[in-house]
C-alpha cells in the first residue's frame, strides 16, 4: 500500500496535508423567503486521502445534497468546498470540467453506462473525452481487479447488474481520480452483489489508496469504512470512526428518533 | 465524442431512418429535378446540334420582341434565297420554313398528338432535304408539290395513316387536305417530346402558314475551304435591317437557350417546391432531435460528470444531425433518381416522350444535394445541440429524464413576439414595397413567410394546450378513456406537440394559401370579364390563350342568327423601351360587345380611329403622361417603327384585361402583322340570345378550324376557371410532399411518446386496458395533433392569402373562401393522422406487459 500511495504522490494528485476535499461551513437553501428549506446546515467536513469516507443518515438529511456540492454538481448557497487545493464553487463550467477530467470520478446507483458502447469502450470513455492516452498497464490492472476481463466486448444489456457496476467502478478508477464520489452504489443491486461492489471499494481504498466518498443506506458498510458521518437534518449529527454494523443501526434509530 | 455519436444512431437504427427520412423525399425532388432536367436538356442540345451537322451558316430573322410573346415569328424575305446561294463561298443555300401551329388532324376529327408540345409544320425543298442531320425518312419520299405531306412516325402511327392515306392539316387557315407521301423521323430520334412533325414543300407551306414570299431561315452551306465566319462575313451586307446571319456554333448556341431557359423556368419551379418540402423536413428534424436529446438527459448528464465539456456535448449532438443528415442525403440521391426515370416514364405514358440520349449525372447535381441536405440536418440539429449543453451534470443522479426548464419562458416569449413582428414586417415590405426585380420580391416575400411559419411553431407551444382541449373534445366524448387519455397526452408536453403540429401548418398553410387565392382569382376572373364585355357567345382557341385565324370571324358572321361577330386580335408591340399588348378591332362594331369606361374620349372618338389611331388604357397613359393627341412611336417586333397617336384613354380592370395598353383598328393591325393567326377571342351576338340551333349552326361553321371553340359567355368564363383548377391539382400534388414529411414528423413524435411512457402503458394494459384500447389511445393522440395543425396551418393560409389579396387590391382580386375545399383538407388532415398512428398504434398494442413493467 504504501507503494501505491507513493505513486499518487508522485503523480501530484494527493496535496500535502492529506487531506482530499475540504469544505468549511456549507449552506444549502432551496426556495426563497417563508418558504425556504435550510438542505444542509453549516456542514464543514475534510476528506481525508487514501480513506472510505461513508454519508448515512435518513431520506432528506441532506446527504446527497453533501455529496452533490463536493462534487461540483450543486453550488453551495454559501461555504467553501477545495477539491485538491482548489476552491470549485467559484469554477465556471468549463474550469469545472477540466477539473472533474482530473480529479472527480463518479459510481451511480444506476450504473449510468452508456448502452451503445461496449464495456471496455465505457472504462475508457473518460480518457478518451479528457483526450488522454490509455496507459495499457492500468487499464490491465483495474480491469483485474473489478474482474471483468471476460467481459470486456459485452454491452451493458449483455451484463448483469453486478457486472454493470464492476464496469462502472472501473471507469471511475481509470483516470486515477482524487477523489471517487459513489452514490448508492449498491441500492440497485442484490445483497451478494452489493457486497462485492463494497469489498471492491475497500480494494481500491486499500491497494490502490483511493479516495472515496459514498452516501449510503447500506449498514454493512461498516465493515469497510474508516469513519462514518451521519447526517440529520441538514448537519452533522455523529461520527464513528472504526465502527461496526451494530452500531450504525443504532445510530440510524437514534437519529430516526430525533 | 464522434464514436459515441455514430454508435448511438446505429443502436437506434429505426428512429435514425425515420429521422433521416424526413430530409430524403426533399433531397430528392432537388437531385430528380437536376437529373431530370439536365438530361433533357442534354438531350435536346445534342438533337439539335445534329440537326444543322452540315450547316455553316443560318440566316433568320430578328425578333425583338423576347420570350416569343409574338405570333409575328421573324422572317426573311424569299427573294434573298437566290442572292445568298450566289455569294463566292456559298457552295449552296435553301429556304426553310418553319411553325409550331400545324396541327394534324385524324379521321374522326380529334387533333393528333398531346396538347401542350407543339405541331410542327415544315417547308422544305425537296432537293435539300436530308442533307442535313434533322430529317431522315423511313418509308416513301419527301412531299413535292401541292397536296402532298411527309409527317413522322409516330404521329402516323396515332393517328392510324400511312403512305397513301389523307391528313387533314389546320394552319393558319381552314383545314386542308394533304396526301401522305412519306414517314419520317428526326434525327436518331422516334420523338421530340411529344411534337408532331408535318413536312411540306416550300411553296405549299407557305401558303399553308401564311407565310407568302417569306423564309423562316436560310442555311447556306459553305465551299470547301471557306470558314462559317468568312461565309457570314460575305452574307452580312446582303442582309435587310430585320434579318441576321449566324455561323452554325452561334445559331446552335441559339438554338439551345431557348429551350434551357424554359428548362429552367421548370427547374425553379420544381427545386420551389423541394425547399418547402425541405423547410417541413427541418422542423421534423428539429422535433426528433429534441426529443431524443430530452430522452437522453440522464445519458448527457453522465458524460459531463466524466468530463465531457459543453462542446464535447454540442459536437456529439451535432454530429448526429450531420450523420443523419448525410445519410439522408445520400439516400435522396438514390430516391431523386429513380423519381426522375419514374417522371419521365410518365411523361412517355402521355405521349410527351422526352428523346432520352443518355442519363445526366453531373457532379453539380451530387455536390447540391448532398451540401443542401447536410445544411438543412444541422441548421435544424442546433437547437437540440444547445439544449443538449444546458442539461446539467447534476442529472445524472436524479430520477427520470426532466430536461432543464428553459432558461427563461418569458424571454422565449419575447423572442417569438420579436420574431412574429419581424416576419410580418418583412412579408409586409415584400407584398407592398417596391422592387427593381420581381425576383427579389418573390425572394423577400419567400423569406418573410419562412419567418412567419417559424414564429407561429414557437407561439403556437403556448396555445397548444388549449387547441388540443378543443380539437381533442370528439375523441374524448365519444372514444371512451382511450380517447380521454389520447387527448391527455397530446397535452402533456405542448411545446413537443406543437412542434410537431408545426411542420403539418406548413404544408396545410400553403395548400389554404393557394387555394383561397386560387377561388379568389376564379370569382375575379368571371367578374373582370363580365365588367369589360358581353355577348352570346365567345370564341376562342381550346386551350383559351392561343391565338388563331383571323378567318373565322368573318366565316361566322355570315351564320344565320349572328348579328356581330367581333373579333380581338393580339400581339406584342414595343413601346417606351418595354414589350406591351396589342389589341386591334373593328371600331365600327366593338361597342357592340366591349364596355368602354372611357377616361378620355368617347364612343365617338372610335370613328376617329383610323390608320394611325390608337386608345390606351388609363394606367399606360398616366404611367407615360399621354392624353388625346399625344403622339406614340411604337416599333414591331421586327424592327419596323410606327407613329400612333393616341385618341382616347379608357379604363379596365388589370386582371384579365381584353384590350392590351394599345388599340388600334383592326386594319391598321393587319397591315403590320403578317401572320393571319392573330385573333385571341371572337365576341358573338345573336339575334334572340342563346339557342342550340345557333349553336349548332356556328359549331358546323367552325368544323374547319379544329383549333377553335364556341362557348357561351358563362361557359368561357368557366374555361378560364378550369385552367385555373388544373394549375391547383398541380400545386396541391408539389405541396402534398411536404404534408408526407410532416406526417412522417407525428409518427416520430408518436414512436417516440410510446417509448417513453412504456412502463405507463405496461401498467394501463395491467389494470385492463385492452389491445384495441392502446391503439385507439395512440391514434385519438395522433389525430389531436393532426387537428392542431390543420386548426394553425389552416387560419395562417387564410391570412396570407388575404394579404396577398389586398397586396393585389389594384387587380380587384375578391377575397373569398373556398368552404368545401377547406373542409375536405381537415378531413384529410385527420385520415393523415390516422396514417401516422399505424406503426406507433401497433408498437404500444404489442407491448409485453411483464417487460414493460420491469422496464428500467
Amino acid at each position: 500500500m504504501s507503494i501505491d500511495v507513493s505513486k499518487k504522490l508522485a503523480t501530484g494528485s494527493v496535496t500535502r496535508d492529506g487531506v482530499a476535499v475540504h469544505a468549511t461551513d456549507l449552506c444549502r437553501c432551496y426556495g426563497e423567503g417563508d418558504t425556504a428549506v435550510n438542505a444542509l446546515c453549516d456542514v464543514s467536513i475534510d476528506v481525508p486521502t487514501g480513506h472510505l469516507t461513508a454519508v448515512m443518515g435518513p431520506s432528506g438529511s441532506g446527504k446527497s445534497t453533501l455529496m452533490h456540492i463536493l462534487a461540483g454538481l450543486d453550488k453551495p448557497t454559501s461555504g467553501s468546498v477545495e477539491i485538491d487545493g482548489t476552491e470549485i464553487t467559484t469554477l465556471d463550467d468549463t474550469a469545472l470540467t477540466k477539473l472533474r477530467r482530473k480529479h472527480v470520478g463518479f459510481i451511480f446507483q444506476f450504473f449510468n453506462l452508456l448502452p451503445m458502447l461496449t464495456a471496455r469502450e465505457n472504462i475508457v470513455l473518460p480518457l478518451e473525452i479528457a483526450g488522454v492516452k490509455v496507459d495499457p498497464d492500468w487499464f490491465d490492472e483495474v480491469v483485474g481487479k473489478v474482474h471483468i476481463s471476460k467481459r470486456l466486448t459485452h454491452r451493458p444489456a449483455q451484463l448483469s447488474g453486478g457486472q454493470q457496476q464492476r464496469v462502472a467502478v472501473a471507469r471511475a478508477l481509470i483516470s486515477r481520480p482524487t477523489v471517487l464520489f459513489a452514490d448508492e452504489p449498491t441500492g440497485n443491486l442484490d445483497s451478494k452483489t452489493g457486497g462485492e461492489i463494497l469489498e471492491l471499494l475497500h480494494d481500491s481504498v486499500e491497494t490502490l489508496g483511493q479516495t472515496i466518498v459514498m452516501v449510503t443506506h447500506d449498514a454493512r458498510v461498516a465493515t469497510i469504512a474508516d469513519r462514518v458521518l451521519f447526517l440529520g437534518d441538514g448537519a452533522i449529527v455523529k461520527e464513528l470512526p472504526e465502527t461496526t454494523p451494530e452500531e450504525i443501526q443504532k445510530a440510524i434509530q437514534e437519529i430516526g428518533r430525533r | 465524442m464522434l464514436r459515441i455519436a455514430l454508435r448511438g444512431l446505429w443502436s437506434r437504427k429505426l428512429r435514425t431512418s425515420l429521422t433521416a427520412f424526413a430530409v430524403v423525399l426533399g433531397i430528392s425532388m432537388v437531385a430528380g429535378t437536376y437529373v431530370l432536367t439536365d438530361t433533357i436538356n442534354k438531350s435536346f442540345n445534342t438533337l439539335m446540334a445534329s440537326a444543322r451537322a452540315d450547316t455553316s451558316a443560318v440566316v433568320s430573322g430578328k425578333s425583338l420582341v423576347k420570350n416569343g410573346a409574338t405570333s409575328d415569328q421573324p422572317t426573311v424575305p424569299a427573294s434573298l434565297l437566290a442572292r445568298v446561294s450566289s455569294l463566292p463561298g456559298a457552295a449552296s443555300a435553301y429556304g426553310v420554313v418553319e411553325t409550331e401551329s400545324a396541327r394534324m388532324i385524324d379521321a374522326k376529327g380529334d387533333p393528333v398528338g398531346p396538347a401542350g408540345p407543339p405541331a410542327l409544320g415544315f417547308g422544305r425543298d425537296p432537293a435539300s432535304i436530308g442533307r442535313d442531320g434533322a430529317f431522315k425518312i423511313i418509308d416513301g419520299r419527301w412531299a413535292k408539290g401541292p397536296g402532298e405531306v411527309a409527317i413522322d412516325v409516330a404521329s402516323a402511327k396515332k393517328a392510324h395513316v400511312s403512305i397513301g392515306d389523307t391528313i387533314r392539316v389546320e394552319g393558319s387557315g381552314p383545314l386542308q387536305s394533304f396526301r401522305i407521301v412519306g414517314l419520317l423521323q428526326w434525327g436518331s430520334s422516334n420523338s421530340l417530346g411529344g411534337a408532331t412533325m408535318a413536312v411540306f414543300d416550300l411553296p405549299t407551306a407557305q401558303r399553308l402558314f401564311g407565310l407568302g414570299g417569306r423564309l423562316s431561315e436560310i442555311d447556306v452551306i459553305a465551299k470547301d475551304g471557306v470558314s462559317p465566319a468568312r461565309l457570314v462575313a460575305q452574307i452580312k451586307p446582303l442582309l435587310p435591317p430585320n434579318a441576321k446571319a449566324l455561323t452554325v456554333d452561334e445559331q446552335i448556341k441559339e438554338d439551345q437557350s431557348q429551350w434551357s431557359s424554359f428548362a429552367k423556368i421548370i427547374r425553379y419551379a420544381l427545386l420551389t417546391f423541394a425547399g418547402i418540402a425541405l423547410f417541413v423536413g427541418a422542423f421534423v428534424i428539429f422535433n426528433t432531435l429534441s426529443i431524443t436529446v430530452a430522452q437522453r438527459t440522464r445519458e448527457m448528464a453522465t458524460l459531463r460528470t466524466i468530463g465531457a465539456s459543453r462542446r464535447q456535448i454540442l459536437g456529439g449532438v451535432l454530429t448526429e444531425g450531420l450523420t443523419i443528415g448525410a445519410l439522408a442525403s445520400v439516400i435522396g440521391i438514390g430516391v431523386g433518381i429513380l423519381l426522375a426515370a419514374g417522371l419521365s416514364a410518365l411523361m412517355g405514358a402521355i405521349g410527351i416522350d422526352v428523346p432520352r440520349t443518355a442519363t445526366v449525372y453531373a457532379p453539380r447535381t451530387f455536390v447540391i444535394s448532398i451540401v443542401t441536405g447536410v445544411v438543412v440536418t444541422l441548421l435544424a440539429s442546433l437547437g437540440p445541440a444547445l439544449r443538449a449543453t444546458r442539461v446539467p451534470p447534476i442529472a445524472a443522479v436524479r430520477e427520470g429524464a426532466v430536461l432543464a426548464r428553459r432558461r427563461s419562458s418569458r424571454l422565449r416569449q419575447i423572442a417569438s413576439g420579436l420574431l412574429l413582428a419581424t416576419s410580418l414586417a418583412v412579408l409586409g415590405v415584400g407584398l407592398f414595397g417596391s422592387f427593381d426585380q420581381s425576383s427579389q420580391r418573390l425572394l423577400t416575400i419567400a423569406a418573410g413567410c419562412a419567418l412567419f411559419f417559424i414564429a407561429v411553431a414557437l407561439l403556437s407551444a403556448y396555445f397548444a394546450r388549449p387547441l388540443a382541449r378543443i380539437v381533442g373534445a370528439p375523441g374524448s366524448t365519444f372514444g371512451g378513456t382511450a380517447g380521454k387519455l389520447a387527448r391527455e397526452n397530446a397535452m402533456r408536453v405542448p411545446a413537443r406537440t406543437a412542434s410537431t403540429a408545426a411542420a403539418l401548418m406548413i404544408g396545410l398553410a400553403l395548400v389554404t394559401f393557394v387555394s383561397v387565392l386560387a377561388q379568389g382569382f376564379v370569382r375575379s376572373i368571371g367578374v373582370a370579364i363580365r365588367k369589360q364585355a358581353s355577348a352570346d357567345y365567345i370564341v376562342m382557341a381550346n386551350d383559351g390563350y392561343s391565338t388563331y385565324s383571323n378567318a373565322v370571324a368573318g366565316r361566322l358572321a355570315r351564320v344565320p342568327g349572328v348579328e356581330k361577330a367581333v373579333a380581338l386580335r393580339t400581339d406584342t408591340v414595343i413601346a417606351f423601351g418595354k414589350q406591351i399588348s396589342i389589341t386591334g378591332f373593328d371600331p365600327k362594331t366593338a361597342s357592340s360587345v366591349y364596355k368602354f369606361d372611357w377616361q378620355e374620349g368617347s364612343n365617338a372618338s372610335l370613328a376617329k380611329l383610323g390608320g394611325d389611331g390608337a386608345i390606351v388604357t388609363d394606367s399606360f397613359a398616366h404611367k407615360h403622361g399621354l392624353g388625346i393627341g399625344s403622339p406614340l412611336p411604337v416599333q414591331m417586333p421586327d424592327g419596323r417603327k410606327l407613329r400612333l397617336r393616341v385618341i382616347a384613354v379608357n379604363k379596365q380592370p388589370e386582371l384579365i384585361e381584353l384590350l392590351g395598353e394599345v388599340t388600334v383598328s383592326e386594319k391598321a393591325f393587319d397591315a403590320v402583322y403578317r401572320n393571319p393567326k392573330t385573333t385571341l377571342l371572337t365576341y358573338l351576338r345573336t339575334t334572340g340570345g342563346e339557342s342550340e340551333a345557333v349553336a349548332a349552326r356556328l359549331r358546323s361553321a367552325l368544323a374547319v378550324f379544329p383549333s377553335v371553340q364556341v362557348l357561351t359567355e358563362k361557359k368561357a368564363i368557366d374555361t378560364q376557371s378550369s385552367g385555373m383548377n388544373t394549375l391547383l391539382a398541380m400545386f396541391y400534388v408539389l405541396l402534398g410532399l411536404s404534408v408526407v414529411v410532416s406526417v412522417f414528423g407525428i409518427v416520430n413524435t408518436l414512436a417516440l411518446a410510446v417509448f417513453e411512457r412504456t412502463r405507463e402503458l405496461g401498467m394501463l394494459r395491467a389494470i385492463g386496458m385492452t389491445r384495441r384500447q392502446a391503439r385507439r389511445m395512440i391514434r385519438h393522440e395522433s389525430i389531436t395533433i393532426s387537428l392542431i395543425g390543420a386548426a394553425t396551418g389552416i387560419p395562417v393560409g387564410i391570412f396570407l392569402a388575404a394579404m396577398v389579396t389586398t397586396a393585389l387590391s389594384r387587380y380587384d382580386i375578391v377575397f373569398s373562401l373556398p368552404v368545401s375545399s377547406l373542409v375536405a383538407f381537415t378531413l384529410a388532415t385527420v385520415v393523415a393522422g390516422m396514417l401516422a398512428a399505424i406503426l406507433p398504434a401497433r408498437r404500444a398494442s404489442r407491448l409485453n406487459v411483464l417487460e414493460a413493467l420491469q422496464y428500467e
